[in-house]
């Protein structure tokens, strides 16, 4: 073996190559092998349903399942619209004007997932508690949510998510 | 052997107090190899390539497997048609069964041809065989999970074989079923088996490998190392040629994955199982046949049963069989030319096994099944006192470098090899 310096930089020339080559072929193998734990074809093919609201009562709210977690959807009387309205933007820890929140007014529809921990808050069924504000109370670490499903109080650092939805028709939503 | 010397100092301090370094170093760097080694002695690299791949690709074929009756069958389905890359990983792990058996048998019928299973080598070659064991049994459950015509009719066929036994024979079937037939707690108990076992199979390959190092390689010529003229240290020598190899190996396998992923596989397996119908024409997969042909080839269920087994167990006693002081085929005219009779015979076997049970397959198979033990029991052990070898040469550097001081004429070629 020679090792002039002619030749010392053409073997590490090949060396870094290879290395280059084998990092490369790594990771297109390392890509499969990461990628196929995430959500599958027939996974993605359930994100998303329908939902008919024409049978929820003022002041009633319903629980569906979407994505394996709860969505929220309450049909809200007037006072609790009024009340999500009034409220002053800068006494909120994440200014969100209720309008924004919802497509139409009397239909609120939040991701049901308290956003410190993600438990589900309570306050859907007649009895339950709904909070100091009305809205919501996470039981886990005492979180209280609005009408609109803002955060108000308690350890949650933002509001009830609102999922991706659209009115199909006035009465089924479609969501994600 | 002397500790290396690190450099870096974590590496120094990690290795005064957990010498996993000199370690590495003593049996991945330095360890001296003999020097003339063919590619024949790749193959048990490449064997542990295809164990590391499927244990890889098994432990994420689990994360999206169901192992019940009802939904087993879907499961796979799904993880072809749904699950991202899936077909892929399932596609490497089916095939990399069939290449595992390809590279265990081409480096087992090497050892025999090379005489590695001799003193001091025996228990190296007794661990092997326990591989080889413990490979067929979890690539034959593995067979069973995807729970299609050939996987339950497989697991009948072959968990019947214990029926023969003599009393307890219909018990032990029922206990290994956990019922009366194979049904759920069977597939059940098969996935925690087929889950279980590659890392019994590990433990034995590292128990193969300390007994490896313990001598070192076998090599063609057969004749001990006599000294360091007579190795080279294992890093960069024989890892780069094991990793040319591994190279031309994953090419061929990956060739086989993304064109003839079925190839080696039966398309009745793409059938769900039917405990109320047979397929007409049930063959095990085709690293089984030889051992098929020789269970179908014996009139008698026990006797069936028994000659099958006893294909394996031959090969435990084998160093006791051969007692010819030499190893290497080479120099030995009348082994070398049993052996390619011997191996002649081993496809013949495999050939029969696939072919149905009747007319002349049948006379065949016998005549075959009875050479395979014939070359064993009688042929091995008459041509230790019988056969004239041929004289051995001196060291194993004499007839590589054609002089018998070796280092000088590598030092001589300069700079022509770059």
């Amino acid at each position: 073996m020679s090792d002039t310096v002619e030749n010392q930089g053409r073997r590490d020339f090949i060396v870094v190559a290879t290395n280059t080559m084998l990092a490369v072929g790594a990771a297109a193998v390392a890509y499969p092998f990461i990628n196929q734990m995430n959500p599958a074809a027939d996974t993605l093919a359930l994100s998303s349903i329908e939902v008919d609201v024409s049978g929820i009562e003022e002041g009633q709210a319903i629980t569906v399942k979407w994505r394996g977690k709860p969505v929220f959807i309450r049909h809200r009387t007037a006072a609790e619209i009024e009340l999500a309205g009034q409220v002053n933007l800068d006494d909120l820890r994440d200014p969100e004007g209720d309008m924004d929140r919802v497509e139409k007014p009397e239909y609120l529809v939040i991701q049901g997932i308290c956003t410190h921990l993600g438990c589900v808050p309570l306050g859907q069924k007649i009895g339950e508690v709904k909070g100091d504000y009305n809205g919501w109370f996470c039981p886990c670490h005492g979180s209280h949510y609005d009408t609109s499903g803002r955060i108000r109080k308690g350890p949650a650092p933002t509001n009830l998510e609102v999922p991706p939805y659209a009115f199909l028709s006035d009465n089924v939503i479609k969501i994600g | 052997m002397s500790s290396p010397e690190f450099k870096n100092p974590v590496v120094k301090w990690i290795d005064h107090r957990l010498p996993v370094f000199s370690f590495m170093h003593h049996e991945l760097h330095e360890y001296p190899t003999p020097r003339n080694l063919s590619y024949l002695w790749n193959l048990g690299s490449l064997a542990g390539l295809a164990l590391v791949t499927m244990i890889v690709t098994g432990i994420i074929l689990a994360m999206h497997y169901t192992p019940h009756v009802d939904h087993a069958f879907e499961s796979v389905e799904r993880i072809m048609r749904d699950v991202n890359h899936g077909w892929l990983i399932r596609y490497i792990h089916m095939n990399g069964a069939s290449f595992f058996f390809i590279v265990v048998y081409i480096h087992i019928f090497r050892g025999l041809y090379y005489g590695s299973y001799k003193a001091p080598r025996e228990l190296l070659w007794i661990l092997g065989v326990l591989i080889l064991l413990l490979m067929m049994a979890t690539a034959f459950m593995g067979y069973v999970l995807p729970w299609g015509q050939m996987s339950f009719w497989g697991a009948t066929v072959i968990t019947n074989l214990f029926s023969a036994i003599p009393w307890v024979g219909d018990s032990i079937v029922v206990w290994l079923w956990g019922g009366f037939s194979v049904d759920n707690p069977t597939l059940s108990r098969f996935f925690a088996l087929h889950y279980l076992m590659p890392f019994m199979i590990v433990g034995v390959v590292i128990l193969h490998i300390i007994a490896l190092h313990r001598f070192g390689s076998n090599n063609p010529l057969g004749i001990d190392v006599s000294g360091k003229q007579d190795t080279i240290p294992f890093h960069p020598y024989y890892t780069s040629k094991d990793l040319f190899g591994a190279m031309v190996f994953l090419t061929i396998f990956a060739s086989a994955i993304f064109f003839y992923p079925n190839f080696l596989g039966h398309p009745d397996n793409y059938i769900p199982a039917n405990p109320l119908q047979t397929p007409a024409h049930i063959v095990p997969e085709w690293y089984f046949l030889p051992f098929y042909a020789i269970l179908r080839a014996i009139p008698d269920k026990l006797g069936g049963v028994l000659f099958m087994f006893g294909a394996i167990a031959v090969l435990f006693i084998l160093p006791w069989l051969d007692r010819s002081p030499v190893r290497s085929g080479r120099f030995r005219p009348l082994f070398k030319l049993f052996f390619w009779v011997l191996l002649a015979d081993c496809v013949l076997l495999g050939y029969l096994g696939g072919k149905p049970a009747e007319g002349i397959y049948v006379t065949l198979s016998r005549l075959a099944t009875a050479y395979y033990f014939i070359h064993f029991l009688v042929i091995l052990p008459l041509l230790s006192v019988v056969e004239k070898t041929r004289p051995l040469p001196q060291s194993i550097s004499m007839p590589v470098t054609g002089a018998g001081m070796s280092a000088a004429p590598a030092a001589k070629r300069g700079k022509a090899d770059v």
